[in-house]
């Protein structure tokens, strides 16, 4: 089964353990400044976002490559940067309308997530569920069930 | 490797800044953070120097968990001598900013001297320079981190402050990082407003590594587990806060109410946790909106809040629409019972006042009820308060003086005094409800007779943070003991002490010690670092940290006279509730104490207890 990060911003406290972890998988290090998943919070409103690439089936960043340094990772359909073949031109970057793949300027090549090869690290870390990771055929599958309690008038009892 | 093993020492005087290597000698003998900032100051300035001048230091320490994956492993201490105290001052806080000092490659930032103007600190992993601040001096905390933010063109920048409170001297003022963690406690933002220091601001993208990761995420993720199963850690703190405790401690009859006057708050019930969750009749909403962690933290127990924008105090003022750091229950105490106020949305915009001027909380409320104290017998009049009717119970008198203190104006510079200087100047300094001139937090001792004990012996002055016998004296951890009972309370108090300067000196929050006992942090610790860090050391090290914060006490001019409580909680009795007819018996406990900690009769540490912890 193809699996999605599926992410409730509504169960986030903005932990940072998320961060904490990707950039641990990635870089060896607990750095957040080199998380590829990242949180945002909306101090006003306190509301915590965390935010990463939803693996567009026909990705930007893939398309736009001029050196096909992005590919398919046919098992868990990440969309995987091949460092080896990366440039560095940012191009990519330019093409994602999320803003979720990024260049690092330490290496010299460009981050994005991917999906730790089906094993993501993030949502492993995350301590109140904000971040899972589901079938990726059903990510409304939580969103479904609480509209269907909603909506269920209760014609039968008990 | 957990430590950065470098020090960043800036001379405000002379506007140098220099990269020194971490004592590590030191570095083992005292771990971190509280405990190491305070062997470099203990080492660096004259024990009796005024707390104001240029030749105190104030010291920002991150510990060797800082920054790592353990869980609430995002805290930094800030070590000076208290401006409220004179005493040492190591205040604690969340947030994000210490992780980000630790990413950025320091373990600890030590600043010396006075700036000639206002300047402010900027550390990008590792390069620091001095800025002028000119323009963000008279700023509140709110508006210094959106300006630094903007000026640096670094949204990710992480800020910690003085609000206008700490400029003006008010000598409570906090460091506020994050717009609303706090280094609350003793005076350390008045110490950085009298160094002409308005804020520092770091960016650290380098990353920290540990000992042994494989050692450390098994040690980790174990202890993470602790945190989640338990009672407290688990679902009480995520769900209501520190606010847990508003019912608890009310039932208890430990609840200091008007200026410690009574033990029980009538209107507790009202500014609880419960009803922080509650929607207000008034908009339907209720005044929690979030629970939000800080830097690595698995419990999640902030408060996040936003007021009822047709609430007299914000009615036209959008700038307190935003939601901000509500009450935490030491804040709805002080701010809320002890000045008899039961006004939820007035004791939440108090505590945004004091988190957007940067003011503790429990030192700025309890001052207000000493004044309405003095106030009520005619030792204050409104003559003194321009007009204030400062009565027990006055919501307007809170908020007014709130806003007035967080600016150093009129009366509230008078209540930024402090409680003990406030109720000397009117002649009745047994209103001073505190211990070496610090405020006492919201635990009254005649109910819970360790924390007596607890606040006399605190090296900071009145605090329930060096040793919450609370968990064992009403919550039953780690095992039950009867509050009312002075047996075993000595040795339940070093017990704690010991412990808890091994927690903070770790970098990690104690709230974890509601789950964690030091079997669960030293495998941490250890994997983290080099040396062999048993729980045995950890108890040592934390022996040997207080023996150190108390020399110091004692060689500022402290004595044994100092370890003492109010007349009022030795001689008059509760008047309600479970410990109705009791005082703190006090007396009953210290000698022994003395006797465990192996100190004099007069309080000061023996020979052999100071080799015996190679001090």
């Amino acid at each position: 089964m193809q699996r999605s990060l599926n992410i409730d911003p509504g169960k986030c406290t903005g932990c940072r353990q998320c961060e904490m972890a990707c950039s641990y998988e990635k870089e060896g290090a607990f750095n957040p400044s080199k998380s590829r998943i990242k949180v945002f919070t909306f101090d006003a409103e306190a509301r915590f976002v965390p935010y990463t690439c939803t693996q567009c089936a026909e990705a930007w960043c893939m398309q736009a490559c001029p050196v096909d340094a992005i590919k398919v990772n046919l098992a868990t359909g990440a969309k995987e940067v091949h460092a080896d073949l990366c440039v560095g031109c940012k191009v990519c970057t330019i093409a994602c309308p999320f803003g979720t793949i990024n260049y690092n300027a330490s290496s010299g090549k460009v981050q994005k997530c991917d999906l730790c090869e089906g094993d993501p690290a993030c949502a492993k870390a995350c301590p109140t569920q904000a971040i899972t990771y589901v079938d990726s055929n059903w990510t409304g599958l939580d969103k479904m069930r609480a509209w269907a309690a909603k909506t269920d008038t209760g014609s039968h009892v008990n | 490797m957990g430590w950065a093993r470098k020090i960043l020492r800036v001379n405000l005087t002379a506007g140098t800044v220099k990269s020194e290597p971490l004592n590590m000698e030191w570095a083992q003998k005292y771990l971190g953070s509280r405990g190491l900032g305070t062997k470099y100051l203990v080492e660096e300035i004259d024990p009796k120097v005024d707390p104001l001048s240029p030749d105190n230091k104030l010291i920002f320490a991150t510990g060797p968990l800082t920054g790592t994956m353990a869980s609430t492993g995002g805290r930094y201490t800030v070590i000076t001598k208290g401006a409220l105290t004179g005493a040492i001052a190591c205040s604690n806080s969340g947030g994000f900013f210490g992780a980000e000092l630790k990413y950025a490659g320091w373990d600890m930032i030590i600043f010396e001297g006075k700036a000639p103007s206002p300047v402010f600190l900027y550390v990008e992993n590792g390069t620091a320079r001095l800025l002028p601040a000119d323009h963000l001096w008279g700023k509140s905390v709110w508006d210094t981190e959106h300006a630094i933010k903007a000026q640096l063109q670094d949204p990710l920048v992480r800020v910690s402050t003085i609000g206008v409170s700490g400029e003006k001297g008010v000598k409570y003022a906090c460091i506020v990082n994050d717009l609303h963690r706090a280094a609350g406690r003793s005076g350390v933002g008045t110490v950085m407003g009298s160094k002409n220091l308005k804020a520092v601001a770091v960016r650290g993208t380098e990353g920290v590594k540990v000992r042994d990761f494989k050692e450390f995420f098994a040690a980790s993720n174990a202890a993470k587990a602790v945190l989640s199963g338990n009672a407290v850690t688990g679902q009480g703190l995520p769900t209501y806060g520190t606010q847990v405790l508003m019912n608890v401690i009310n039932e208890t009859g430990a609840m200091p109410t008007r200026n410690h006057r009574d033990i029980q708050f009538e209107g507790a019930h009202k500014i609880s946790a419960e009803a922080m969750a509650e929607k207000r009749p008034t908009d339907g909403k209720s005044n929690l909106v979030a629970n939000q962690a800080c830097f690595g933290c698995t419990i999640a127990c902030g408060r996040v809040s936003m007021i009822d924008k047709n609430h007299y105090t914000v009615q036209n003022r959008p700038e307190y629409w935003g939601a901000s750091g509500g009450l935490e229950y030491e804040a709805a105490w002080a701010l809320g019972s002890n000045t008899g106020v039961d006004d939820l949305e007035a004791l939440t915009f108090a505590n945004f006042i004091c988190n957007e001027q940067g003011m503790d909380p429990i030192s700025f409320g309890a001052t207000v009820s000493a004044a309405m104290e003095l106030f009520e017998i005619g030792a204050i009049t409104t003559e003194q308060t321009g007009g204030i009717e400062l009565r027990f119970g006055s919501a307007e008198a809170l908020t007014q003086l709130a806003e007035l203190t967080g600016k150093g104006e009129g009366f509230g510079a008078e209540i930024g005094l402090g409680s003990k200087l406030l109720c000397e100047k009117y002649g009745h300094p047994e209103f001073h409800m505190g211990v070496k001139g610090q405020e006492f937090p919201a635990y009254d001792s005649r109910g819970i007779q360790g924390m007596g004990l607890t606040y006399a012996t605190s090296n900071r002055g009145a605090c329930h943070l060096r040793s919450y016998t609370v968990a064992s004296e009403i919550l039953g951890i780690p095992e039950k003991t009867d509050p009312l009972a002075t047996d075993g309370k000595a040795g339940l108090v070093k017990a704690f002490q010991d412990a808890t300067a091994a927690f903070d000196s770790a970098g990690i929050c104690i709230f974890t010690s509601f789950a964690w006992s030091l079997q669960d942090v030293a495998p941490q610790v250890d994997a983290a670092i080099e040396g062999g860090w048993s729980v045995d050391r950890l108890v040592e090290t934390g022996e040997r940290i207080w023996n150190l914060e108390r020399q110091f006490n004692l060689a500022a001019g402290f004595t044994a006279k100092d370890d003492t409580l109010p007349k009022r909680l030795l001689s008059e009795p509760a008047n309600s509730g479970p410990a109705k007819g009791r005082v703190n018996d006090l007396s009953k406990m210290l000698p022994e104490y003395y006797e465990i900690r192996g100190w004099t009769a007069d309080g000061i540490p023996t020979n052999e207890t100071l080799a015996r912890l190679a001090l």
